[in-house]
């Protein structure tokens, strides 16, 4: 059982109790901010899956610029397996693997980063101006939103990266193209809390006050949402490296020189049964990859948004 | 009810001709079909010339859709840039992409209610945590990685253990089988690795459905009450609880269901099938691409199974729930 806090005696009124908290410095006051790390911190899945994420990285960012071969460099060993020279083994035409799974995390979530901030900022805008206006523009930006949604994404998503990756086979572009699609799910939950959010007095207050919509928008509603808005772009960084991984494996999505994890998959695809290690780094890196993302949305779930624990 | 049902066909219709002219204009300006032609040497202007009026490139585009969408009126899907006709080319293709998709869809729903189910009732015990992990382990794993993993390991050393081969890889049968029962053998043969594929990806997400709304249902007052009554618990479980934790279940199922009539593309690429997703791929991807028939057909038929199973999920919805239905 834990001790009761310092500083609070139970007799006492509710009244004393709270002006003795606030003047009790023993008792410090704990912010929001606060409140929800330390929910996260005891999502232990969502720790170690921010530690993993972190080290990841890190070790990508270093991996690419210190390592001594580089993603391009064709060395003299051919199709080895994992040696000390080359800790992941070499491709069949002597690519250091270590030097290309470095590489190719790298640019898969630069692009999934990428994919999140712009859809997530289409999706806060429009869900934004649908829910605090309402009314035509709620009822044109939705049926757009709905027009999205009943494309199927798949075929959209072959159409326009087959004609970009073709020009210009750029991790910017895959992620532009991902970015403009994936936004549906975050705008109309963005419009479903700022339709609620309007009609509080909070709201009311600041209108009355005189207020501009800017500033209500920016300072008051959307510091209420934050919570749907964060755990849903983390799950979208999550969505964006699965799709960014399905289209370079088909060969659509990042192009050579450029390497994704995807793409490595894919090319080393044919000589997996003779040189398992092609497939199983770059694979085992994507799949740890989406798997730390997932359990960090779920612990940012826990942590920042309790009402939405329900579903998945 | 009827007139819901009329509202929802037609706002259906109406987005299926926004989507089919967007989508049409959208890959008929992604590329050149006749690329290929153009960069061979030794091919005259008139060639290519009567190759573009033979597709009828040289017509304006709001012509062609006109043209594409007056066919389709009357029930004819043109003929793709290879000259096959769309309609009965994407007939085979779904009878392919069927028999992948529903054995995989019904195994689905079956491991994904069980395990949701005893993840439910037993929360946060071993196997609740066990049953979490997979599902976030399948959902966190590409269907590429997945297929290529049964694919080139899995099968490679079944077959080697069994000293002949068992798991077919490639393709859905093997060409000049005799024998009802040895081609329906051989089917499942080749059946089996992509169904276990697309099953795995698939019953992830829905146990955790499963599980939510389960969890949702048990903490309700009615099954405190039905417990307190002294029903059996197998009876507050499967009669008063299972009954209606099964009702969102059943409308993700059959969305999803929708979606994976246009083709499970992924899986039928890893293991070779030729099904509506291979479909999609090749008319956007293969000779002569981009092949804006082929692929405004695929749209047409993947578009409406979409539409259609929306609508088939709501109804079902009120049919199973009647606070909907008169809401």
């Amino acid at each position: 059982m834990p001790e009761p806090a310092p500083g609070i005696t139970p007799p006492t009124p509710a009244l004393t109790l709270v002006t003795d908290a606030i003047q009790d410095p023993a008792v410090e006051s704990r912010s929001q901010f606060r409140l929800a790390l330390e929910r996260f911190a005891h999502h232990r899945l969502a720790l170690a899956g921010l530690v993993v994420f972190l080290l990841l990285v890190l070790l990508s960012t270093l991996g690419s610029v210190f390592w001594q071969y580089s993603y391009s460099t064709i060395t003299s060993d051919f199709a080895t397996g994992p040696s000390p020279q080359h800790p992941f083994g070499t491709d069949l035409i002597g690519h250091d693997l270590f030097a290309q799974v470095m590489e190719a995390e790298a640019t898969s979530v630069k692009t999934a980063a990428l994919v999140a901030l712009i859809a997530t900022t289409i999706g806060t805008v429009i869900g934004a101006i649908a829910g605090y206006y309402g009314k035509l523009a709620d009822a044109l930006l939705m049926r757009f939103t709905d027009l999205i949604l009943a494309v199927p994404l798949l075929a959209v998503l072959l159409v326009l990266a087959n004609k970009l990756s073709k020009q210009a086979g750029s991790w910017f572009w895959i992620a532009l193209i991902l970015g403009l699609l994936l936004w549906t799910n975050l705008a109309r939950q963005v419009r479903g809390a700022f339709l609620s959010l309007r009609e509080r007095e909070f709201v009311e207050a600041e209108h009355a006050i005189g207020a501009s919509d800017l500033r209500i928008v920016f300072r008051h509603m959307i510091p209420n949402a934050i919570g749907s808005i964060v755990v849903t772009a983390t799950l979208t960084v999550a969505l964006a490296l699965l799709i960014e991984a399905v289209l370079s494996f088909l060969g659509l999505g990042i192009q050579p020189p450029e390497v994704s994890l995807g793409s490595l998959v894919s090319s080393g695809q044919d000589a997996a049964t003779s040189l398992p290690w092609l497939f199983f780094f770059p694979s085992g890196f994507l799949v740890v990859t989406i798997l730390s993302i997932n359990f960090i949305g779920d612990g940012l779930r826990d942590a920042l948004d309790p009402t939405q624990r329900a579903t998945r | 009810m009827w007139i819901y049902l009329l509202r929802r066909l037609l706002a259906g219709v109406i987005v299926m001709l926004v989507l089919s002219f967007g989508v049409f204009i959208l890959v008929a300006l992604s590329g050149n079909p006749l690329a290929a032609l153009k960069a061979t040497p030794g091919v005259s202007r008139a060639t290519i010339a009567a190759a573009a009026a033979q597709l009828h490139l040289n017509e304006p585009l709001a012509d062609r859709y006109w043209n594409w969408l007056d066919g389709l009126l009357h029930g004819n899907f043109g003929s793709s840039y290879t000259g096959q006709p769309v309609g009965s080319q994407i007939a085979q293709r779904l009878l392919v992409t069927v028999k992948l998709v529903v054995p995989a869809v019904i195994l689905s729903v079956l491991i994904g209610v069980v395990v949701g189910v005893i993840s439910a009732v037993r929360q946060y015990k071993p196997v609740d945590h066990v049953s979490t992990g997979l599902a976030y382990l399948f959902y966190s794993t590409p269907v590429f990685v997945l297929g290529l993993l049964l694919k080139d390991f899995l099968a490679v050393d079944v077959n080697r253990a069994v000293g002949h081969t068992v798991l077919f890889t490639v393709g859905q049968s093997t060409p000049g089988i005799t024998g009802t029962w040895n081609v329906l053998a051989n089917e499942v043969q080749h059946a089996a690795l992509p169904v276990i594929t697309l099953t795995l990806v698939t019953y992830a997400t829905w146990s955790r459905f499963q599980r939510a709304a389960m969890l949702d249902v048990l903490n309700a007052d009615y099954i405190r009450l039905a417990r307190a009554k002294g029903l059996s618990p197998r009876r507050v479980l499967f009669v008063h609880a299972l009954r209606n934790a099964l009702i969102p279940v059943i409308t993700v199922v059959a969305i999803d269901f929708a979606a994976l009539i246009g083709g499970a593309l992924v899986t039928e690429i890893v293991f070779s099938w030729n099904g509506m997703g291979q479909y999609l791929f090749n008319g956007l991807t293969g000779a002569e691409s981009p092949d804006v028939y082929a692929v405004s057909g695929w749209l047409m038929v993947a578009g409406t199974a979409v539409v259609m199973f929306n609508i088939l999920a709501d109804l079902l919805y009120g049919v199973l729930d009647p606070r909907i239905r008169n809401a």
